[in-house]
């Protein structure tokens, strides 16, 4: 399958989209090698979505070059590599899942058996059903089977979970984290945190159309440096550092040590302290928000 | 090496089924294209099948009139509504992102809307035959289909104009605004004869006049000659074409530039 060219499964090069007087992305330079597992992290508007319509040659870069296996993603021959869950996109309702599977296997030169996909995708007992019938989750799990149809080389999923309850999210991510470890280059775009934990090994945070941090998830939350510190406190605390609910107050800080010698200074009651690493949440946090009330 | 692009001919064929399973499956596509003519033609037909009527019969008059309708709106809709309801639900974008071939898409349309178009005229023959209505030769039959299938070009662009256009439910309504007024001013539905003079003096300029005037020639009615008929519609098929490329790249450089 994987033709002997070497280039990187994406490249951007110096590229920006701009929608009339919108900047939806700015300079972006990016590459994702073959194999890789990438999260691309950012709040709604950051410039996802536009991203990956660059890459799946859904729109046109206003400036810079885009590729796709070293070559330009409008090629049918590049898009026969990639298989893609979009935003806002569906198949038509009144055909039933198999129909609609056989539909999109016809569109590849190499596709997958229709077993296998209804394996991959978790959705055997929808074969036969119409798609105006299934539930939210059924859904998008029958756009993965879809976006698997071709065998790609490249997966490309623009919020997967998106309108999805936690049991059918926690599950789709699960099947997720399974096709990545296919050897498959797997993209996704996500603004939940935990899922670019639990499915990427690299992630990519980009807010108001730029990269701001980009790194494996451990390295995007040591780009904030910061720790946790959390306590319970029975006497009432003022200090606009910590966040207060109840009786536990909690605060970002970069220097855990000096925040806590102060706090002993004070000598107020200190019950259950803890010192923690930042979760990617608050790393992201921090990150998209510039200054943040709750980072001391 | 394996093939880069997938086979046309299944591709082809996976996306024409859609496309019947479309007509199949959305009802009132199957009542305005099949249920319709036959029961007008049952209403205004039967009775007087027999009686001469511009060189023809009654009965042969109105089944091309009808035919005539039938094909009309079929394609009108299986154009244009299909591509309003692609639009909305998305499947434009997720059809866009495969590697599907644009020939196949439009090609896809084509031959459901033909094959459509043909049942629903075997149909409406077959019907007119067993009830006693009207007896349609083969070669007759034959020159029916193919100026009717020919002559449906400007009503395909005028349906992807309106498909391009407006979003679903709007472009359902506007459709059902083309198609009916058209019908009924060119004579499709009562004989021009018998329309107020005013709405006589407009169906010469109308598309689907000169449709019916090429159904009425190929069942041996009086007629204007098929020329200007074929004339007209390819002055109109030109126009809605001019029409639709431009919607379409109205909505390209909306969605996709």
């Amino acid at each position: 399958m994987i033709a002997a060219d070497g280039a990187a499964a994406v490249t951007f090069r110096g590229v920006a989209k701009k929608y009339g007087a919108l900047v939806a992305l700015d300079a972006i330079d990016l590459r994702i090698e073959r194999g890789e597992n990438v999260a691309i992290l950012g709040p709604n508007g950051a410039g996802k979505t536009t991203a990956i319509s660059l890459m799946l040659g859904l729109r046109n870069a206003s400036a810079g070059s885009v590729s796709v296996f070293g070559r330009h993603p409008h090629d049918t021959a590049v898009r026969a590599r990639i298989g893609s869950m979009l935003q806002c996109s569906g198949v038509p309702e009144y055909l039933r899942v198999d129909e609609a599977l056989a539909l999109f296997r016809s569109y590849y030169p190499a596709p997958l058996p229709t077993d296998e996909l209804l394996e991959l995708a978790g959705i055997r007992e929808t074969f036969g059903t119409r798609i105006a019938r299934l539930s939210g989750g059924q859904v998008q799990r029958l756009y993965f089977a879809l976006a698997l149809c071709g065998n790609p080389e490249l997966l490309v999923l623009d919020e997967p979970t998106v309108g999805l309850d936690v049991e059918a999210r926690r599950a789709l991510l699960a099947t997720i984290a399974g096709i990545s470890k296919s050897g498959r280059t797997v993209v996704m775009s996500t603004h939940y945190l935990e899922e670019a934990d639990a499915v990427a090994d690299r992630v990519i945070v980009i807010d108001r159309g730029r990269i701001i941090a980009n790194g494996s998830p451990s390295e995007v939350k040591g780009t904030v440096g910061r720790k946790r510190v959390s306590f319970t406190s029975p006497v009432a605390f003022d200090d606009e550092r910590f966040v207060r609910d109840g009786e536990r107050y909690a605060a970002l800080t970069e220097s855990p040590e000096s925040l806590l010698r102060e706090l002993f200074a004070r000598d107020m009651p200190i019950e259950n302290l803890t010192v923690t690493g930042a979760t990617l949440e608050e790393a992201f946090v921090a990150l998209t928000s510039g200054e943040n009330a709750h980072v001391a | 090496m394996s093939l880069e692009i997938a086979p046309f001919g299944p591709m082809l064929r996976a996306q024409t089924k859609i496309e019947l399973l479309r007509l199949l499956r959305i009802p009132w596509f199957t009542i305005a294209t099949i249920v319709f003519p036959v029961m007008f033609y049952s209403f205004f037909g039967l009775e007087q099948a027999h009686m001469p009527y511009m060189n023809a019969t009654v009965g042969l008059y109105l089944l091309a009139s009808f035919s005539t309708y039938a094909v009309m709106s079929l394609a009108l809709f299986s154009f244009g509504a299909s591509v309003a309801a692609e639009r909305g639900s998305g499947a434009t974008r997720l059809m866009r992102a495969a590697p599907l071939r644009p020939l196949a898409y439009f090609a896809g349309k084509g031959i459901a809307s033909i094959a459509f178009g043909g049942v629903a005229m075997l149909l409406l023959v077959l019907f007119a035959r067993v009830t006693g209505g009207a007896e349609l030769s083969v070669p007759m039959l034959a020159a029916l289909m193919t100026r009717l299938l020919l002559g449906s070009l400007p009503f395909v662009a005028l349906g992807f104009a309106v498909g391009y256009l407006a979003g679903l439910n709007a472009s359902v309504a506007i459709l059902n605004l083309i198609t009916l007024p058209l019908a009924f001013a060119s004579g499709l539905f009562v004989p021009l004869d018998q329309l107020p003079p005013f709405v006589q003096s407009i169906a010469p300029y109308l598309p689907t006049y000169h449709l019916g005037q090429l159904a009425w020639g190929a069942v041996g009615a009086r007629s204007e000659p098929w020329p200007r008929a074929a004339l007209w519609l390819l002055g109109y098929a030109a126009l809605f074409t001019w029409i639709a490329i431009r919607a379409y790249y109205r909505e390209e450089r909306k969605e996709f530039a």
